[in-house]
Formats: structure tokens, C-alpha cells, sequence
């Protein structure tokens, strides 16, 4: 029996959520005796010795566009087939979109989002964050596969090594469900906040548009890239994709600065997982602050100015 | 057009408080409302009957005491909701959730489209809509951020993380639709005052007819077998009044990580 990855194909490669899948995935086989094994749509030879080089005993290929139905039918058939012990999908929007069809034609149980898999007294244990983060939930499947979504960037990759396994190639199964007709596919002109290491985001505490540049400033100074709360999105200030929090991206930067932002539960379930959190906020009793390393309590139009300075005049002095 | 739109009610979110001890929702401590998410799907399905005709069916699976709340959907455009309650469907996953709201549409006969939010507020995974449209042997679109309806067909735009697909939508299909798809209207005094006037349907197992171990947590292959809430571990907590002291210890800490040095 097997733990069964999917390996997301982001372009030409593999998502590097596949590679966080494979290295807890290696852990969790080992403490319940069960091979390591991924399955990729779309992908060639090349991406799956990647796999192999990752902890992939067996890699199994279909060539076919990663599509949500065609994906759907091989990972339904491949399932039934190999009946894997556990089926984990990275939480990206493909992957979130996908794992419930998957799940529904495997009439298995599907826990979303999982933070962490791990294994108590031989079973296996799904936690996710319920109720906008304010809880975490342990969760146990009684069916199998035991499928899980897990997020991007909370797990460690597995290590790259020098050892083989087995490519099986696989026919596409008959019968493909038709889906809509794709009529237009362009690539968003969008900021990669999941991956930042520095988040500078920004709050109702700003009074105009404009001032996001002072963000900016800050953050290119960190080398990060700029946030929002939701508010500022929904008045048109700044596009979607910079949106923290439960209807918008969750993160997990080295550094995340909230600069005029409440801390309500809903920001804090996007961000509250940042490995360092500086807040700047006028009112000392927001939320914010007990969340934080290190908070400034005052006016942000005084501070995020001066921090500027200092960190250019430290910058030069430095050279 | 026939369109049926789920609904689910939800606590409301902002002022809902957490029994941290027990690690769960004081759902008494807050009201009861549609969950935001489903306005978006309610509110595109009403622009599709404008433009197309057909009618509004909304569907929903939760305890009866939520009826009074549930009736909000007639001030938004319903045209008849029908409200899934029956003990044996307490405690359901999302399987057991998607299957006992599956096995409601095939009752209606004819599906057109199905409309869905992209999550609750409270189960929040996003999962029931997808499970729902494979249960019904349809295709569906997740992330749908907007919807355009021209002389040659519907179209639907998805946003995944690094690009957006536009669609032709044909029917049968289901589609869930992000926030940005659309504002959805305020309900006035006078439509929430004819709602009030108008009735559910409450349909209970025996009416779906399906074996019971599907339903609720018999027919829930997951379970919660524990909750926790997360402690916020080695935050430092310093928080400076002085600017100038709190600026020069966020100095030191981004030196401390190696950052912008
Ligand atoms: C279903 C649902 C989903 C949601 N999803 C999200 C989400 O994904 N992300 C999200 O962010 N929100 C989300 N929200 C909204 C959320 O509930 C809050 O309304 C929102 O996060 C508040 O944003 P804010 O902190 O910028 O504004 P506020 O709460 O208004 O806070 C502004 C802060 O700025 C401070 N301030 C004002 N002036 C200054 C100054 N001159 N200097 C310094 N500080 C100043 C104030 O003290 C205050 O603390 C969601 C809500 C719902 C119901
Ligand atoms: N109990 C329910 N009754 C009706 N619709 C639901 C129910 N649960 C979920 N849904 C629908 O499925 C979507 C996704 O929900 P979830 O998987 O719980 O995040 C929601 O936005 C609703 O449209």
C-alpha cells in the first residue's frame, strides 16, 4: 500500500508544494510502512527523476493536459487501481479544486487546508486551522484513501538525493467527462505574495491611496513586496492579489509588517504564522499587539517615514 | 434558465465568540446569517434570471431554527428555497453534506446551472461545491471571478494563482463564484417584509429517501477527534511607545535576521 502524492505542474515544472508533500510524506510512510509514490499529469520523463530524486519510489506519468477533469478520471482510476492508504494534494486553487471531485468519485473522506499530518498511536492525523484560525482541528478519516489539501510553504521540502526508482507511464482511462470550452488563458500580472520573504502590508489606517508608496518604499528597502488588508481592496486601492487573510492569501513570510491594520480574526487567519510579525498601530489596544514581536504604538505617518530614513541611511553606510 | 444557488447559514463571523477552553463556537453568542460568500452566488443567479429568464431555487442543508434566517433568500431573489433538516443529517462532513444536497437536485428533475459560494464562513473548505457537481455527474468551475452573459452564451472567468481562464459555460453545470464576481444587492425594507410572508419547504430524510447511513455522522467518513487552540508560542511581545526606541529595536531585530544589511 502506498502514500500517493499529486504533483502539481506549474508550467514546466513541478509546484514546490510537490516537494513539501514528498518530504513529510517520506516521514509519515516510513511510520506506518507504506511506499512513497507521486502522480503527475502533463509532465515528462525528467520531471518525474525529479520526483524520484525527491523520496518517489514509484512515479506514475500521464500525458494529458492538467485539466480538472481529465486530472480528475486518471487520479479516480489510478486510486482504484493502486488503492492507496493516503492521497495528498497541495491547497493550492488547482489542487482545492480538484482533490474534492477526486475525493467525491473515490466516496472518501477529503480534510482541506491541513497545517500539519502527523502519526499518533499508528493512526494518521489531519490538523487544520477551523473557525478563522481560532482553533485547531485534529481530523481522522475512516475511509480510504485518506485525502488531504495541504498548504503551500508550511511543511519542509525533501532533501534532493542521488537514488532511483520506477517511471510507469499510464494510458489515459476511456471515457473522459467533455468540460467547457476554454476560450482565452492569459497570465495574471500579479504579485507572488506567497512566496515573499517580507510582507509590508497596509490597513484602513492609511488615509489616501497614495500612501501605499510610502509601503512600497519600505518594502523594496527589505526587499519584500506590499499587503493589504481587505478593506483597501474592496475600495479599489489596491488589486486582489495583495489581499491578506481568510478571503485572501494566507502567507508565511520571514518578516510581516502590518502598518495600520486592527488585527481582526479574519487578517490574522492569513498572516498569524509569520515567522517575525511588527505591527504599527495609533490605538495600544488593538488586537494587533498580541500578536506581535515587536510593536510601535503611534501615528504611522511619523513612524513608517523615519524607519525609511534610517533604514537608507543604514543602507549607504554600509556600501 | 433553471438555476439553483446553495446557501448555507452560518454564525456570523465578526462577532461570533470561541469557547477556548472547549475549543468551540458559543453559537449563541452571535446571530445567525446567510454565509457572506453565498450572497456573491445569490445575487449572480438573480442577474442571470434578469437577463435570461427561469427561475431561482435555493437549497440548504441546516437545523430548522435557522428557518426565519434562511428566509432572507426571497429578499434576494428566490424564488422558492428549500431547507434540508432532519437529525440523522447532523454532524455530515462535507461528503455527507454533498451527498445529501446532491441527492436533493436529482429530486428536482432538471438541473441547469447550480450556483455555489466558494466557502462557508464556518466549514470553510471549499469543498462541497466540487463535491456536489461530481456527485451530479457535472462539470463545474471553482473560483469563477466573473460572469458575462452575451447574445452567443454565458462566459465565466476562473482566477488560479498565476492566470485567468475564460469559459463558455454550457448546462448542465455548477459554478462557484468568488467575491469578486459581483456586490451583491441590499434587500429593502419592503422585499424583506415579503419575504417574512413566505415559506420553506423543509425537507427531511424520509422525503430524499436515501439509505441512512449516508446522511450526517453516520455517512461522514471524517472526524474531529480533537480541537486545540493554538497558542501564539514565542511572540515576544514588545511594544514600544516611544518611536524612536521601537524604531531603533526593529533596526536591530531586521539586523538580527540578516535582513536589508
Ligand atoms: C467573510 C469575511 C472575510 C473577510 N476576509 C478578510 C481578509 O481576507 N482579510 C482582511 O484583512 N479582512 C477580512 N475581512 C474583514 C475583517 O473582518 C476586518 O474588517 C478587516 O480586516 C479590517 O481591516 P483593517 O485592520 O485594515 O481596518 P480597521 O479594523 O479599521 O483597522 C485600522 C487600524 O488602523 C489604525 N490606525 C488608524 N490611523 C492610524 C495612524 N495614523 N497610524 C497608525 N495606525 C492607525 C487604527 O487604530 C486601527 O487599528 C473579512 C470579513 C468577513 C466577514
Ligand atoms: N449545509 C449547506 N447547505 C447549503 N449549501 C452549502 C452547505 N455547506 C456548503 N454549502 C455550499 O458550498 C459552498 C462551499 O462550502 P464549504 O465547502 O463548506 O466551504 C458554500 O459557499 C455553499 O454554497
Amino acid at each position: 500500500m502506498g502514500l500517493l502524492i499529486f504533483a502539481e505542474m506549474s508550467g514546466k515544472e513541478v509546484h514546490p508544494v510537490a516537494f513539501e508533500l514528498l518530504g513529510r510524506g517520506k516521514e509519515i510512510a516510513r511510520e506506518l510502512s507504506l511506499t512513497l509514490e507521486a502522480v503527475v499529469c502533463g509532465a515528462e520523463d525528467d520531471v518525474a527523476e525529479e520526483l524520484i530524486k525527491h523520496g518517489a519510489e514509484n512515479v506514475y506519468l500521464y500525458h494529458c493536459e492538467q485539466e480538472i477533469m481529465m486530472c480528475k478520471e486518471c487520479l479516480s482510476s489510478l486510486a482504484k487501481e493502486i488503492r492507496p492508504e493516503i492521497f495528498l494534494f497541495g491547497a493550492t486553487k488547482f489542487g482545492r479544486a480538484l482533490a474534492p471531485r477526486v475525493a467525491a468519485a473515490l466516496n472518501t473522506g477529503l480534510t482541506a487546508d491541513c497545517t500539519d499530518l502527523r502519526v499518533e498511536d499508528g493512526e494518521f492525523i489531519q490538523i487544520r486551522p477551523a473557525f478563522t484560525g481560532n482553533i485547531l482541528a485534529h481530523i481522522k478519516t475512516r475511509s480510504t484513501p485518506k485525502m488531504s489539501t495541504v498548504r503551500y510553504r508550511v511543511m519542509k521540502p525533501a532533501e534532493r538525493e542521488d537514488r532511483e526508482g520506477r517511471t510507469i507511464r499510464k494510458d489515459l482511462p476511456p471515457n473522459i467527462p467533455g468540460s467547457f470550452a476554454l476560450i482565452k488563458r492569459e497570465k495574471m500580472e500579479s504579485i507572488d505574495i506567497q512566496n515573499a520573504d517580507v510582507i509590508v502590508s497596509g490597513g484602513r489606517g492609511l488615509k489616501n491611496r497614495e500612501d501605499f508608496r510610502m509601503l512600497e518604499t519600505l518594502a523594496y528597502l527589505l526587499g519584500g513586496v506590499v499587503g493589504s488588508s481587505r478593506p483597501l481592496v474592496d475600495d479599489g486601492w489596491i488589486s486582489r492579489d495583495h489581499q491578506v487573510g481568510f478571503s485572501g492569501n494566507t502567507v508565511k513570510p520571514r518578516i510581516y509588517v502590518a502598518i495600520g491594520i486592527s488585527g481582526s480574526p479574519q487578517h490574522l487567519a492569513g498572516m498569524r504564522n509569520s515567522e517575525m510579525i511588527v505591527a504599527i498601530n495609533s490605538d495600544p489596544s488593538a488586537p494587533i499587539f498580541r500578536y506581535a514581536d515587536y510593536g510601535i504604538v503611534g501615528d504611522l505617518y511619523e513612524i513608517v517615514p523615519e524607519l525609511i530614513e534610517k533604514l537608507e541611511k543604514n543602507e549607504t553606510s554600509h556600501e | 434558465m433553471d438555476i439553483m444557488v446553495l446557501v448555507k447559514i452560518v454564525p456570523d463571523i465578526e462577532r461570533v465568540r470561541f469557547d477556548m477552553e472547549k475549543g468551540t463556537v458559543d453559537r449563541s453568542s452571535a446571530e445567525s446569517e446567510i454565509n457572506p460568500f453565498d450572497l456573491n452566488a445569490l445575487e449572480a443567479a438573480r442577474r442571470i434570471k434578469e437577463n435570461l429568464g427561469g427561475s431561482i431555487t435555493t437549497i440548504s442543508m441546516g437545523p430548522q431554527s435557522m428557518e426565519n434566517v434562511y428566509k432572507d433568500v426571497f429578499a434576494r431573489g428566490a424564488d422558492r428555497a428549500i431547507l434540508l433538516s432532519d437529525r440523522k443529517f447532523a454532524g455530515a462532513d462535507t461528503l455527507a453534506t454533498s451527498h445529501t444536497i446532491a441527492t436533493a437536485i436529482k429530486k428536482l428533475k432538471h438541473i441547469g446551472l447550480v450556483l455555489c459560494g466558494e466557502k462557508t464562513t464556518d466549514g470553510d473548505t471549499g469543498q462541497v461545491g466540487n463535491e456536489v457537481a461530481e456527485l451530479l455527474g457535472i462539470p463545474s468551475l471553482y473560483y469563477v471571478s466573473e460572469l458575462e452573459i452575451k447574445a452567443d452564451g454565458m462566459y465565466a472567468v476562473v482566477d488560479m494563482d498565476r492566470e485567468k481562464l475564460v469559459y463558455r459555460v454550457g448546462s448542465p453545470a455548477l459554478l462557484s463564484v468568488t467575491k469578486d464576481v459581483n456586490v451583491p444587492r441590499l434587500p429593502t425594507l419592503k422585499e424583506k417584509l415579503e419575504a417574512r410572508k413566505k415559506s420553506v419547504e423543509i425537507w427531511s430524510a424520509d422525503v430524499l429517501g436515501d439509505s441512512e447511513e449516508r446522511f450526517g455522522a453516520r455517512g461522514s467518513p471524517t472526524r474531529v477527534s480533537r480541537t486545540v487552540v493554538p497558542k501564539e508560542e514565542g511572540r515576544k511581545g514588545r511594544i514600544y511607545r516611544n518611536a524612536d526606541e521601537g524604531i531603533d529595536a526593529l533596526l536591530d531585530a531586521f539586523k538580527e535576521m540578516a535582513w536589508a544589511f
